[in-house]
């Protein structure tokens, strides 16, 4: 009986002890995690340390995985418990520790005069981490994992990427928060360190083109560009060496429900809760304009820039059609345009706001907004000063007593005159046949007393073979000498034309700008299944300072929303304005692509012919022909042979 | 007409050293005036329809062929350094005369009195001479565009260009719609096989014409222009200005008025096909591409005509021209 309460007692205390250290275990893991959470916060403060914190992150790394499950479990209350205390991320040292990541959203609508409306979505999410001095990370919370590996593999120091379907009207819809050129456009600062920036681009695009479910791996030498003057960085960073610089653009490009969903993936709310549950395929593809982009740079923490953290922007703009989408009426509601509405905000999120844009009806006799909110906020977007009514998604009251909020814009009348928008251009291809044609590309200043200088950066492929001693530049009737061009000329199936060139355009006026080229006939491989339909140009990018009437204010350390904060400023008067003009579609001479056997032996022959007839010539003499003798002759001779008589 | 008139000067020089017969005579002798003849030649280049539309194209092509008549001039006049120089001049443009080099030295050797024998050690030394004067102008002028560019690029932008045919626009020869239709995984071994097909008459026309050489230059001139891998109607323009010089071939030529015909039928089809394909939209690329494979056969009975009608002539001058078969009835002459 002793030997039995002795082995019960042992296995009462070896059930005991496991369960200590079980426990002990999870408890160390959750410290661990909270002592390298620490350690992440400390990394921007003492830089020097970062050496000594790599030794314990290996050791953390198995854990981490855990970690990252247990800290997203606490971040979602203590989430819920920082909404109270919203801790703006741009503030002085404070004692209170800062949010490690921090994550926005932000919805703008605004109604457009044609009776259209405009939906811009902007998710921004702050990284604090420091990939320039070379540290491994491994532990990510709110940034997507995938997004922070291609960052730290390839070296990118600036990532920018959109997919577009439709085309935005400049004169019609003004102009937008982020622009975009139809299909997909790609561009990216690579940090210096990079040795082979080419081999780089190339892994880049392909496992770009497996995040995104795009076909990015058409990209190659043939349509990637290295701007010279264009495309500057967007975040901070002195280097402008534009050797790490790359550009391309898909104008073929689709884009459909296979690239929505991993774009909505890499956001932390995910689509579950937030904004991100308005983005539904069925609804924003149903539009005249669709453009969804992902922006990584570095920016400032703060107002002395003493430390960086990388932003992760994600931005959605569409453009729903009064009569497609809007049946006629002009009515807009977040349900009309998203079949869904509201219920709460992202809670991994520190500010969701929806912003009406009321500038155009002050008084409230354009058009009618319902619920009202007592929220206004201005900002200076564009050049203009403009006013929003905001919704703050992460106040209840925001819900009202039906817990969804579904604001709805009733017009009242249709007047009023739009702002004509500063800067705008077009492209178009002049000529017939399929062997020249003329690219004109034409650039409005409407600006009724400034001249403005625009950087103008034309990508054109290698088949289109560009005569650029026709290139005129012309505005008002009159030459109008660029000071600053960049040409490189394209060679043939390596890389296209890249033409860069700084005009200086007067006001009030349009400039042209005239290039003629050849078609070349490729090799039958090399056209697309769909030959007829031509080929696409990419759209060409201008890229300008446009002075504003209302003077800016450039004081960035103040709580600004997204959309206006997204084109660095540095002058009072003036903003930051990239046009896009239309890709153009080009025929070229096709050959017949039934014949490809035909052809090789068509020619064959002819080469046969004449090696025949040489042959012949050189290799046998003239000879007096004479004449076989007839069947009954022969038959004689052959029996006079056997005989051994003489023949006839 | 320097060219015709050294041939006519060698022909008579031929006749004179006894061959048989006074009926050859009129074999040799068929115009009158050799001058006319000269002027007829040159004419026959200054107003060809395809030299006036080289020259509206504003193409090079006239200074490639003057470089070349430059070299058959120096050539005729046995002026070996003058005719390396320019042989390496026209090399230097386009790697197709390099085959000339057979002809030029052939007919040096012949008017040196030189024997062809591979045996003679003077062949052998004169063979040496004119390639060292020839290699060394040709590297001359490349190290001279190599020091005016800074860089050897040039190199495979030139030559590269011209052997690997990568630019498919359309023009009167072959290699154009072939490999614009190749497959892939062929076109190295046709791009061989075409290039190798230019220079590889060189040596069995060399040995059939070895006495011949003035006929041997307007036989490679003939077949470069039509096999070359970007032709002109300007490459055209200089072999055809040589026919009146063989206008004593013309009773031997078989089909000279079909080929005239075809001639002048393409010639006359090229741009109306090239309308309807390009800016009509009518017709396709088979349509023009039908019309290069004509004109080029074409060009190819011509030549192959006027090398039959010199082969005849050649076995008349030596067995007379009214041949009798043993049984006295007359006799046909057939290639056997």
């Amino acid at each position: 009986m002793a030997a039995h309460g002795c082995s019960y007692s042992a296995l009462l205390l070896i059930i005991c002890s496991v369960s200590v250290f079980i426990v002990a275990d999870s408890q160390d893991t959750s410290l661990s995690g909270g002592h390298h959470a620490a350690a992440v916060e400390d990394n921007p403060q003492a830089a020097t340390e970062a050496a000594g914190k790599t030794s314990e992150q290996p050791a953390v790394e198995e854990r981490s995985w855990e970690a990252t499950e247990v800290e997203e479990a606490t971040l979602h209350e203590a989430a819920a418990d920082k909404q109270d205390t919203p801790a703006p991320e741009t503030e002085a040292p404070s004692p209170v520790p800062q949010p490690k990541d921090d994550f926005q959203e932000e919805l703008v609508i605004r109604p457009l005069h044609s009776g259209d409306i405009y939906a811009s979505f902007q998710f921004r999410t702050l990284w604090e981490t420091d990939f320039m001095s070379g540290n491994k990370v491994s532990h990510y919370r709110l940034f997507p994992k995938s997004l922070g590996q291609v960052i730290s593999k390839f070296s990118v120091r600036e990532l920018h990427i959109s997919f577009t379907q439709g085309y935005w009207r400049t004169m019609q819809w003004g102009q937008p928060f982020q622009p975009a050129p139809p299909g997909a456009e790609l561009w990216v600062w690579f940090q210096d360190s990079v040795t082979d920036v080419d081999g780089t681009w190339k892994e880049l695009t392909n496992v770009l083109s497996g995040i995104f479910c795009a076909s990015l791996n058409f990209i190659d030498s043939t349509n990637t560009v290295q701007p010279s003057a264009s495309f500057k960085p967007l975040g901070i960073g002195n280097v402008t060496d534009h050797r790490f610089l790359r550009y391309a653009t898909l104008p073929r490009e689709i884009v459909c429900t296979e690239n929505l969903t991993p774009w909505k993936k890499l956001l932390p709310c995910g689509s579950k809760a937030g904004l991100t549950v308005l983005l539904k395929s069925e609804k924003l593809f149903h539009s005249s304009f669709h453009s969804q982009a992902v922006h990584i740079r570095p920016v400032c923490q703060d107002w002395q820039c003493k430390t960086t953290s990388w932003e992760l922007r994600q931005t959605l703009n569409v453009v729903f059609d009064l009569h497609t989408s809007g049946q006629g009426k002009r009515e807009w509601s977040l349900f009309k345009m998203f079949s869904r509405t509201l219920t709460e905000a992202c809670p991994l999120a520190s500010s969701s706001k929806i912003y009406i844009d009321i500038t155009d009806d002050p008084q409230g006799e354009l058009f009618e907004l319902s619920p009202a909110t007592p929220l206004l906020s201005q900002a200076m977007v564009l050049g203009d000063r403009r006013t929003f009514s905001v919704y703050d998604l992460t106040q209840p009251v925001t819900f009202g007593t039906v817990r969804s909020l579904n604001p709805l814009i009733r017009w009242k009348s249709s007047e009023g005159d739009m702002l004509r928008p500063l800067l705008h251009a077009e492209r178009y291809v002049a000529g017939y046949g399929l062997q020249t044609g003329e690219i004109h590309t034409l650039m409005y200043n409407n600006h009724p007393y400034r001249s403005f200088p625009v950087l103008l950066l034309d990508t054109v492929p290698w088949y289109l073979r560009l005569y650029i001693h026709t290139l005129t530049v012309t505005s008002k009737g009159k030459d109008n000498t660029p000071s600053y061009i960049h040409y490189q000329p394209s060679k043939d199936r390596l890389r296209p034309h890249l033409l860069e060139m700084l005009v200086q355009l007067p006001p009030n006026s349009v400039t042209e700008v005239t290039v003629q080229f050849e078609r070349a006939l490729l090799k039958w491989t090399e056209y697309t299944p769909d030959p007829n339909h031509g080929f696409y140009v990419g759209s060409s990018v201008i890229s300008s300072l446009v002075p504003s009437i209302v003077a800016m204010d450039t004081n960035i350390t103040m709580d600004r929303p997204l959309f206006s904060s997204f084109f660095p400023c540095k002058e009072e008067s003036s903003f930051f304005v990239r046009v896009y003009t239309e890709p153009l579609l080009v025929n070229l001479p096709t050959p017949d692509f039934s014949m490809p056997y035909n052809v090789i032996c068509l020619t064959c022959t002819v080469v046969a012919v004449g090696y025949g007839s040489l042959y012949n010539l050189l290799t046998r003499s003239f000879q007096i022909d004479e004449p076989s003798p007839g069947l009954a002759k022969r038959l004689a001779n052959i029996i006079r042979r056997m005989r051994g008589v003489p023949p006839l | 007409f320097d060219v015709s008139q050294s041939y006519k000067s060698h022909l008579r020089n031929c006749v004179n050293s006894g061959i048989r017969g006074s009926y050859q005579y009129s074999v040799v002798v068929s115009s009158p005036c050799f001058s006319f003849d000269c002027v007829v030649s040159s004419h026959s280049y200054l107003l060809n329809p395809f030299t006036i539309l080289s020259c509206v194209a504003k193409s090079t092509c006239g200074l490639n062929n003057a470089v070349l008549s430059l070299f058959i001039l120096s050539t005729v006049k046995g002026n070996v350094l003058l005719s390396a120089i320019f042989l390496s001049l026209a090399t230097y443009q386009s790697i197709y005369p390099l085959t000339l080099c057979a002809s030029a030295l052939l007919y040096l050797m012949q008017r040196q009195y030189i024997p062809v024998n591979f045996r003679r050690a003077s062949f052998w030394w004169f063979i040496v001479q004119y390639a060292f004067m020839y290699l060394g102008s040709l590297f001359v002028i490349v190290c001279l565009s190599f020091f005016l560019l800074g860089s050897w690029d040039f190199l495979p932008s030139v030559y590269g260009f011209i052997l690997s045919v990568p630019d498919l626009t359309p023009n009167i020869g072959l290699f154009w719609y072939f490999f614009a239709e190749m497959f892939e995984h062929f076109r190295l071994f046709f791009l061989c096989v075409f290039q190798i097909n230019v220079f590889f008459y060189t040596i069995p026309l060399s040995i059939k014409l070895k006495e011949h050489p003035v006929f041997l230059i307007f036989m490679q001139l003939a077949v470069i222009s039509i096999f070359k891998s970007y032709p002109t109607v300007g490459d055209i323009a200089l072999y055809m200005a040589f026919l009146p010089v063989w206008s004593h071939l013309h009773r031997f030529l078989r089909n000279i008025f079909l080929v005239c015909c075809v001639l002048l039928t393409c010639s006359a089809l090229f741009p109306v096909l090239w309308h309807l394909w390009i800016y009509a939209g009518s017709a396709n690329s088979n349509f023009y591409y039908a019309i290069t494979l004509l004109f080029n056969v074409a060009q190819i009975l011509l030549v192959s005509d006027y090398f039959y009608a010199f082969l005849r002539r050649e076995h008349h001058l030596c067995y007379g021209l009214y041949l009798k078969r043993k049984d006295g009835s007359e006799a046909t002459l057939v290639l056997k």
